[in-house]
């Protein structure tokens, strides 16, 4: 039964990859030899894909395994079983927090856990600035400093920033500007 | 029943705007739960935040179960994580069953290239946002640092770095009250 080992396979990828989408890979690796479902060649193009689309990309990986592997059921399928775990731990994490939230040990907790937060989310932002806004493979072969930027995306990211800090709006008119603006100066060339 | 509806709307746009892991649904939820409908807190964005890293699944559906359940329990955890993966069941059921080499043509790579650079700014306000509400004190900077630098130069998995955190908020926080006494 495709449908119930799809299932089973993605709840026990949602299960065990913490820390976020790419979190999952590994585990695809794994499933791609194990079942067969797709080759490891497919997965690479899976999360290319995955990764330029809107969406979480964990949750566009199952959507693409299970599509690929029995077409728009098991692509349902497949999703509910990544995010079936979530939904699970969280729920069980909410009920033991309201039992002990008025303890002053789980407030001192939080307040050690509010800026790790901030941080973490500061390192993605790193990683994206380093595959976004500079070139490394380019200022790896050339050694050059010059190279090591993307002048356009560094441009149109400034531009962007100013243009929020004066019109503010609507974070999502500025994401669909700047693909248009990505598309007419080519900035992924 | 409205607002249940409403949760999965409201999510349904976060997802089909978020390009990226769960850093880059940030600003969205800042945007929709705080700022527009004053849902949530942004001390309680970073709880969740916290929370999402060091528990299993996708940080983007752990937060979307956290937020829905506060506004209508159960119901509301899982249609606002319904409506969080709704937009990539559809987009990427599209993509996978008519479009095979998506990720390579060129208006795709040019228009990603430009969300991307969008993207980094949008994190960048959103960090700044969340910046007084995390960041309290001496300590909380010191911290903040030391995860940051571990997390940016070392390999240590983010679920020791979560958890060492809490450890250590626990013991700055007895510390004080020892010292309040």
């Amino acid at each position: 039964m495709i449908f119930l080992k799809l299932f089973y396979e993605f709840f026990k990828v949602g299960l065990f990859s913490v820390g976020g989408g790419l979190a999952t890979i590994p585990f695809l690796e794994e499933m791609a030899q194990r079942t067969g479902w797709f080759s490891v060649g497919q997965l690479a193009d899976m999360i290319a894909i995955s990764e330029s689309t809107p969406g979480p990309i964990g949750v566009n990986m199952a959507t693409y395994v299970g599509f690929t592997t029995a077409g728009v059921l098991g692509s349902l399928v497949a999703t509910l079983g990544l995010i079936t775990p979530s939904v699970i731990v969280i729920l069980i994490i909410i009920q033991i927090l309201n039992r002990f939230r008025e303890s002053g040990a789980v407030q001192s907790v939080f307040t050690g856990l509010r800026p790790a937060s901030l941080a973490l989310i500061c390192a993605a932002g790193i990683s994206l600035v380093k595959v976004s806004l500079l070139n490394l493979d380019l200022w790896k072969e050339s050694g050059a400093i010059l190279d090591l930027l993307n002048w356009k995306c560094i441009l149109l990211a400034v531009a962007v920033y100013f243009l929020i800090k004066k019109f503010k709006g609507h974070p999502g008119i500025y994401l669909g500007a700047s693909a248009v603006l990505g598309i007419v100066f080519k900035l992924g060339a | 029943m409205k607002e249940i509806l409403e949760l999965f709307w409201i999510f349904a746009k976060i997802g089909s705007m978020t390009f990226g892991g769960g850093y880059a649904m940030l600003p969205f939820l800042q945007r929709e739960l705080i700022e527009k409908r004053g849902w949530v807190t942004d001390e309680e964005i970073a709880d969740y935040y916290a929370i999402g890293q060091c528990t299993p699944g996708i940080i983007a559906v752990n937060t979307a179960t956290f937020v829905g359940y506060k506004r209508k329990g159960i119901p509301g955890a899982i249609m606002a994580t319904l409506g969080m993966v709704f937009p990539s069941l559809v987009i990427i059921t599209i993509i996978a069953a008519f479009i095979s080499n998506f990720s390579d043509l060129p208006v795709v790579r040019n228009a990603f290239a430009g969300v991307r650079a969008c993207v980094c700014v949008l994190v960048l306000n959103a960090v700044i946002k969340l910046w007084k509400s995390s960041i309290k004190d001496k300590a909380g900077f010191i911290l903040f640092a030391l995860i940051f630098l571990a997390a940016v130069f070392t390999n240590v998995s983010t679920v020791i770095l979560v958890v060492a955190a809490g450890i250590a908020g626990l013991i700055i926080g007895t510390v004080r009250k020892g010292k309040a006494k």
